[in-house]
């Protein structure tokens, strides 16, 4: 039992709990049959499960079988083959950068992992002789840890970019624009290269080459999310392209991907960061630092996943049995977002649906605001995130009818 | 011009420039003695029976959920984490202020709890709460605690390099002396890179002090089982503090004993005065995480929970662990013993009295860059090696070496 000596207690007052987490919690205390989770991270397959690829499984069964002993502490960069595979998948195999050797690639424990990496490179190692510290500059709307993770970089001085026009459901490029003109040189812009989340909204190749030429003519840094590679428009090279058209105009860029929705691997945390450099001079010291901030982060990352994506990735005939699967799982939410648009329209709901089949990937900006968010989650026990984000291959034939029945009568309901 | 145009190149680490050295050097007879990994007597890693079983059950599993983790990890992780860790019959995880984070390994473990601390302990945000880590310790320690944001980080007396052995009177008087509230790392059990560690009645001692001068209580458990074959054995420390009452951050790893290396294994168990103050402190500790890996790998994690969680499975884990901790104390054994037969200038009780994976030899600088050079037997600048690097195979020739350079190389400091 305690001593007679209590210690005095340390802790401070502190908030509990996240929007998120509180939503989960009503939903799991929710008893109506009907009850539908709109708001998950991962991709659902019609029966309502996360689950494996097919030849995911099947790899890791012959990994397991393999009787030559693993090594131990695996480098702190990671996987070297994954690394090389990973790089591949966002560069091309013939960028010039992956040919000149001045791509430093590190394996991360997820994509938040390569984030805060990146961030930290950043933090301590960009414009060094300018003692730099932000801006950085995220899309408004972004994802709601994203500010939290350069904070926890040490980088307080975090501002927005005019990304999501509410009223015409879509990218404003000319506001957009307009703010990364008005950046202060050397501002870090962070930039979903595909599918960005929570809108699903993509830009054109036209509209990116814009982008990219004021970064150039700003002296702006780009920091590519790539959480969802392929899952866009089921094509690994379209849903990368400014990545690759900014590393092709010669500039540095960092770069945060993940390998958890396309490889169904959500539990094992394969994450990559990137970072393309204008000299191969350069890579031995950014490696030199990456490697020191990682090893007082995590020291290593996992090895398990990141082996299972390099197998894939390494291999043309398992490349093209995962293009297949990852196809399925596009055209799924493509098809979707079809049915989701057709049937508000046939019940004459209120406003223009169109947005849900011009976004593309896992989520959808519905549009809905708080209170209609609320009403869904309250009086037809259909959950998604309080800005209005559903993750569309939640939907299945089973809670279809539901679904599109609230959202219906949220929108037509006078509160 | 590139923006990342200053930026200088990071020293290498010393362990692993060691190794690199290692595998450079052509020579039939080099031994590694440096990085703290377990090698069994043909000098191979070792993957345990028992982690071979419980992957295969967890691949053929159909029915696992591949969901991300929770932020705070696996819960039958957690659970059994902390039970491993305070026991069985824990009251304080019966009074339900026990809980914890998972953690990519202990460096990942330590890392949450020092970001922690830095932003919620003595005060909101005082970088300028003393840390205080052994001297010596394991050399990153000192950087984690730097990086998360502490300013003021200082060396306790720790390692008697006269008497090879527990400098006590050193350590108490830096307890007294330290400020009020200042955090102390604590090594468990199987001091890194000493292998000394106090005996039951110094933690008394220790805890004294500590409970007097509010001091804060951060345990490092890298090695639990390792050291002397036995859990329970290894967590006395541990779990005498927790019965003291006292408020404190454990830093699991289950690297070594699971030989899980590159899974990352690891977790920081919270024991805190009661079940509301755990809650406020994890809901702040995922906060800290989310910024940071967001959600743990779950491998692992399944591995060991599904061992500590199920009666046979952990018998048959434990007497893995035993089988390495016999085969390091074999080698201890038979170290001091070659010394002494030959004659070797000197006292070498502190082999065998040390204990866990790593023995501070006594040699210097000098007489280990004489090993290395001459003998192509890699240890440590500090004296430090690895004793799983022995095998029967080559103890003869490292007892030797060490013989050579006590006779060849002077004695005194340079």
């Amino acid at each position: 039992m305690r001593g007679k000596h209590a210690m005095r207690s340390t802790v401070r007052k502190t908030p509990a709990g996240s929007a998120k987490a509180r939503l989960m919690f009503a939903f799991k205390k929710d008893t109506d049959t009907r009850k539908a989770y709109l708001a998950g991270r991962e991709y659902y397959s019609e029966e309502g499960t996360t689950f494996e690829l097919r030849l995911v499984q099947k790899i890791k069964q012959q990994q397991s079988a393999d009787p030559t002993s693993r090594p131990g502490y695996p480098s702190s960069l990671g996987v070297r083959e994954f690394i090389r595979r990973a790089t591949e998948v966002a560069l091309g195999k013939s960028s010039r950068a992956v040919v000149e050797d001045r791509v430093l690639g590190v394996q991360t424990p997820g994509f938040t992992a390569a984030v805060r990496l990146g961030a930290e490179l950043l933090r301590h190692w960009y414009a060094v002789r300018t003692v730099w510290c932000g801006p950085v500059y995220l899309s408004s709307p972004c994802d709601d840890s994203l500010a939290g993770i350069f904070q926890a970089a040490g980088i307080q001085d975090i501002r927005e970019y005019y990304y999501w026009d509410y009223k015409r459901r879509g990218i404003c490029l000319e506001k957009l624009l307009e703010d990364l003109t008005k950046a202060p040189e050397q501002s870090v812009v962070v930039l979903s290269a595909s599918a960005h989340y929570p809108t699903g909204a993509a830009l054109s190749q036209n509209q990116w080459a814009q982008i990219a030429n004021v970064i150039m003519r700003r002296r702006l840094f780009p920091f590519f999310l790539l959480p969802p590679q392929a899952l866009c428009y089921g094509d690994l090279e379209q849903g990368v392209w400014p990545v690759r058209y900014c590393a092709s105009q010669g500039m540095e860029l960092l770069c945060a991907q993940s390998f958890s929705h396309c490889f169904g691997l959500y539990g094992e945390a394969v994450g990559h960061l990137l970072c393309v450099l204008k000299q191969k001079s350069l890579l031995f010291p950014m490696e030199s630092q990456a490697d020191r901030i990682v090893r007082l982060l995590w020291a290593q990352p996992s090895a398990g996943g990141a082996c299972v994506v390099a197998t894939v990735l390494g291999n043309p005939a398992h490349l093209v049995e995962w293009k297949e699967e990852v196809k399925r799982i596009v055209e799924r939410c493509m098809l979707i977002r079809e049915i989701l648009r057709e049937r508000l329209r046939l019940l004459g709901t209120p406003g223009c649906w169109d947005h849900l089949t011009q976004q593309g990937g896992l989520y959808c900006f519905t549009g809905l605001n708080g209170e209609q968010v609320d009403f869904l989650s309250k009086k037809r026990h259909v959950y998604l995130l309080p800005d209005g984000c559903l993750n569309v291959s939640a939907i299945n034939s089973r809670n279809l009818d539901n679904i599109v029945e609230s959202i219906h009568l949220a929108l037509t309901t006078s509160d | 011009m590139s923006v990342f145009g200053d930026v200088p190149l990071a020293p290498p680490v010393a362990v692993f420039k060691l190794s690199a050295d290692f595998r450079e050097d052509g020579h039939p007879q080099k031994v590694n003695l440096g990085v703290g990994a377990y090698r069994t007597d043909d000098c191979q890693p070792w993957v345990l029976p028992v982690v071979k079983k419980v992957e295969r059950l967890i691949v053929e599993d159909a029915g696992l959920n591949h969901e991300y983790l929770p932020i705070l990890g696996l819960p039958e992780f957690r659970s059994a984490s902390s039970k491993v860790a305070l026991g069985d019959g824990s009251a304080a995880i019966k009074d339900g202020r026990v809980g914890g984070v998972q953690a990519l390994g202990g460096t990942g473990a330590l890392r949450i709890g020092a970001e922690f601390l830095r932003r919620w302990y003595n005060g909101v945000n005082n970088t300028a709460t003393p840390v205080y880590v052994s001297a010596p310790t394991w050399e990153n320690h000192n950087s984690v605690f730097a990086d998360a944001g502490f300013k003021d980080i200082r060396p306790y007396h720790y390692w008697d390099a006269a008497k090879r052995g527990l400098d006590l009177a050193g350590l108490l008087d830096d307890l007294e002396k330290a400020p009020e509230h200042s955090v102390f790392v604590l090594h468990a059990c199987a001091h890194n890179p000493t292998g000394t560690d106090p005996t039951r009645e110094e933690w008394k001692q220790i805890s004294e002090i500590m409970k007097r001068r509010s001091l804060f209580v951060f345990f490092d458990s890298a090695y639990q089982g390792f050291a002397s074959g036995d859990l329970d054995k290894d967590a006395w420390a541990i779990r005498y503090f927790v019965s003291e009452g006292f408020e404190l951050f454990i830093a699991q790893s289950f690297s070594k004993n699971f030989g899980l290396y590159n899974e990352r294994v690891g977790y920081l168990t919270v024991v805190a005065r009661d079940s509301e103050n755990l809650s406020r402190t994890l809901s702040q500790m995922e906060k800290i995480v989310r910024t940071t890996w967001s959600n743990p790998p779950s491998q692992g994690a399944r591995i060991v929970s599904k061992t500590l969680n199920c009666p046979e499975l952990f018998a048959e884990w434990k007497s893995n662990v035993k089988t390495m901790a016999d085969r390091v104390l074999l080698m201890r054994d038979q170290l001091k013993a070659k010394l002494q037969a030959l004659g070797t200038p000197g006292t070498w009780d502190h082999i065998t009295q040390q204990i866990g994976m790593f023995s501070f030899t006594g040699l210097n600088p000098k007489q280990v860059e004489y090993m290395i050079a001459e003998k192509h037997v890699y240890l440590m600048a500090s004296g430090r090696i690895n004793m799983c690097g022995l095998t029967t195979s080559n103890i003869d020739y490292i007892a030797q070496s060490i013989h050579d350079a006590v006779t060849k190389v002077p004695q005194c400091r340079s």
